[in-house]
């Protein structure tokens, strides 16, 4: 089993730690991973601004750097969700259909594929999850509140296996914390007003660290909290999971 | 005004944003706790989608076979392809009756067409009996919400409105006592009135009739009082057989205010001895929508408010931001079908976060379609010129290696240099109220070459 690991173009600039845990994690767990050099975005940040025609170019090169892979694994639910969704603008090749197909986001790839939840982490803090909403309601990575089905996640079934590590539980389980990616600056008001209420959720709940297994979401989080000078840490799941302290 | 500028100014007052955030959040709740409690919910959605479904795609013989059995129970049938024969067909029934004292129920439809300043202007009085359209209406304001339409107010407001209007005493907003003044008000202008006009919840094609669900009992009142009953209905309101009021009634409370059912569901079949009843059949722009197969599924609509309750920007900028009939994820969908232009901001007040496509209890892909009506509206809409050519060039930035490593490599380098009072300066809106992420070392892809290079 062949890996190619996404790492999307935000956390490759931003985030160099959150791809960095999530290839160790993978070697890990003896998972033959690789990195194909040369990738720029998936194109959600065109195709959810409208712009998904002119998209294509990006959605194809991430076709090209991927095709040869049997599993493709990335630290970004949205972005996953977007390839998996959002690449029925391209021809349906067969390269193409086995990339959407075998596109997953690390948590569920560990848990689904892999058939893990006791990765050997040890993290002794009380943990708060942000439930990012393209993997919660688009990868379906948990029950989500709206819906009635058994509850379970993806997130809290890794978690509760890390060593000391304390999970909370919040009011309001999986509201959205109005990132939403351009959304973030052309509703700026709205988007600043539900990420301070997030926040102020996981500050109620007792939380030391929010984690998530989206970084764009915790990036507006952080960018809250770091300006506001609050008492909370921010911190990629994958971080988490690869930790051993 | 943009739904972002609306929504903006909407908060500059943050403790009535928690406040309205709060009180819809309880409804969710509310209903969250109703749909636990019946086995089958989600079933319910299945069957309850799959029979609107049915619905849009047999409409042409589900609607001439209503009409024909509305007919047989002596029930006149109008049929209005927009908003001004609506209202027109309407006039020309008070008139008839020369009707010059009119009581309305809850109809999301009148409001769709401007009723109420139509009839104004032809010296008609009309009254909204609804307590909260009653309330909006002195406050000639429209409704912000579908189901709560003064859901924006608070008692103390309400109550300085009802000293305004109906003469109360201060009463530091008392709730049973401004409720029990509005009855006093509104059981003079039901007792007066000449003529009732009600919506119409669902439309019964094997018998012809009709239900109207509310919890003040106001269709009801209007309807058996008056001698004249107008129905309005939107074209799509119909189900196919009257056992399908048992999937779509147990939905429809729960979803909208977390009741088991509305306190009124009343059937109505056929008029009184002595009495008429008309039903208006109404497109205004609905054969339009059916046929955009990507947003057909909008014509699902049970107007029961839960995507409103759900959405965590609707709850955070207030109905009226919308600045259309409909407000919130719905109306957001349903809106740019009928003005591009005026509506094209709706479809970005919104994360994609999708919760109003999981609460919806007739399974609209709401989130879905919002994201399809933004692909239409940069195209069809004109766009600033900046947006456009920013999302251009990083189509065709991400599409090549190169560049996009040039381009990723000057940013950060950008980042980490430039003084911090320029980076969230007022040029970067991200930067007003969050700080940017620190720029340290490498990036990923430069670690991960060094890494292979030392092994």
């Amino acid at each position: 089993m062949k890996v190619g690991l996404f790492i999307p173009c935000y956390i490759n600039q931003l985030y160099p730690q959150v791809g960095i845990a999530s290839l160790e994690l993978l070697e890990k767990l003896g998972v033959d991973v690789e990195y194909p050099l040369g990738q720029t975005c998936c194109g959600q940040p065109l195709g959810n601004s409208g712009y998904e025609e002119d998209s294509k170019g990006t959605c194809q090169l991430f076709v090209e750097n991927f095709k040869n892979y049997d599993y493709i694994v990335g630290p970004s639910g949205s972005c996953v969700y977007h390839v998996k969704k959002h690449f029925d603008i391209l021809e349906q090749t067969e390269d193409v259909k086995r990339v959407r197909d075998n596109t997953y986001e690390l948590c569920q790839f560990i848990y689904q594929v892999l058939g893990k939840t006791d990765l050997g982490a040890s993290f002794p803090h009380k943990v708060g999850i942000h439930k990012s909403c393209h993997g919660l309601r688009g990868l379906r990575l948990g029950s989500c509140s709206e819906r009635m089905d058994p509850h379970f996640s993806t997130e809290e079934n890794l978690l509760k296996e890390v060593k000391g590590l304390e999970l909370k539980t919040l009011n309001r389980a999986d509201e959205c914390c109005g990132f939403g990616g351009t959304f973030s600056v052309f509703e700026e008001a709205i988007s600043v007003k539900m990420g301070k209420d997030r926040i102020q959720d996981h500050i109620d709940s007792d939380v030391e660290v929010i984690t998530g297994a989206d970084h764009s979401c915790l990036m507006h989080l952080e960018g809250l909290i770091n300006r506001n000078k609050q008492p909370l840490k921010v911190m990629h799941i994958a971080e988490i999971l690869n930790s051993s302290i | 005004m943009a739904h972002a500028e609306a929504a903006a100014k909407f908060n500059e007052n943050e403790a009535k944003v928690n406040w309205h955030d709060k009180a819809l959040w309880f409804v969710r709740q509310k209903r969250d706790k109703q749909a636990h409690k019946i086995q089958g919910w989600e079933q319910l959605r299945d069957y309850a989608s799959a029979l609107k479904a049915n619905v849009l795609s047999n409409l042409d013989n589900y609607l001439v076979q209503f009409e024909e059995n509305a007919k047989k129970n002596g029930v006149t049938v109008h049929w209005a392809a927009n908003a001004e024969e609506h209202n027109k067909i309407i006039h020309s029934i008070l008139q008839k009756h020369n009707a010059k004292k009119i009581v309305k129920s809850k109809s999301m439809l009148t409001e769709e067409c401007h009723l109420n300043p139509f009839l104004e202007a032809n010296d008609i009085e009309v009254i909204d009996t609804d307590l909260g359209e009653r309330i909006v209406q002195l406050a000639k304001e429209p409704p912000s919400h579908i189901v709560l339409p003064a859901i924006h107010k608070t008692k103390e407001e309400v109550d300085e409105l009802f000293q305004e209007h109906l003469g109360t005493k201060p009463s530091g907003g008392n709730p049973e006592y401004l409720t029990r003044e509005a009855r006093k008000h509104l059981r003079n202008k039901f007792l007066q009135a000449d003529a009732a006009i009600t919506g119409v919840n669902f439309a019964v094609a094997d018998t012809g009739g009709f239900v109207v669900c509310t919890n003040e009992g106001n269709a009801d009142m209007g309807a058996h009082l008056a001698k004249v009953h107008i129905a309005c209905m939107g074209m799509e309101k119909l189900i196919p057989q009257e056992k399908h009021l048992g999937i779509f009634l147990r939905l429809l409370a729960r979803s909208a205010t977390g009741q088991p059912i509305t306190t009124y569901s009343s059937y109505f079949n056929k008029p009184e001895e002595g009495k008429e009843m008309h039903i208006i059949i109404v497109d205004n722009g609905r054969t339009e929508q059916l046929s955009r197969e990507d947003f057909r599924r909008s014509l699902h609509c049970i107007r029961c408010g839960a995507c409103m309750n759900t959405c965590p920007i609707y709850r955070r900028s207030g109905g009226h931001s919308y600045d259309a009939t409909i407000p919130g994820p719905i109306g957001s969908i349903l809106s740019p079908g009928k003005d591009l232009t005026k509506h094209s901001s709706l479809p970005f007040a919104s994360t994609l976060c999708g919760s109003c496509s999981d609460v919806c209890p007739v399974k609209i892909n709401i989130h879905e379609q919002l994201y399809k009506w933004r692909q239409i509206i940069v195209k069809d809409v004109p766009q600033p010129t900046v947006k456009k050519n920013i999302m251009k060039a990083a189509g065709s930035i991400l599409a090549k290696p190169k560049t996009y490593d040039f381009v990723g490599k000057s940013t950060r380098f950008m980042l980490k240099h430039t003084p911090k009072s320029l980076i969230n300066s007022k040029i970067n809106t991200w930067g007003h109220a969050r700080d940017l992420p620190e720029v340290k070392g490498d990036n990923f892809e430069e670690w991960y070459k060094k890494r292979q290079k030392n092994e």
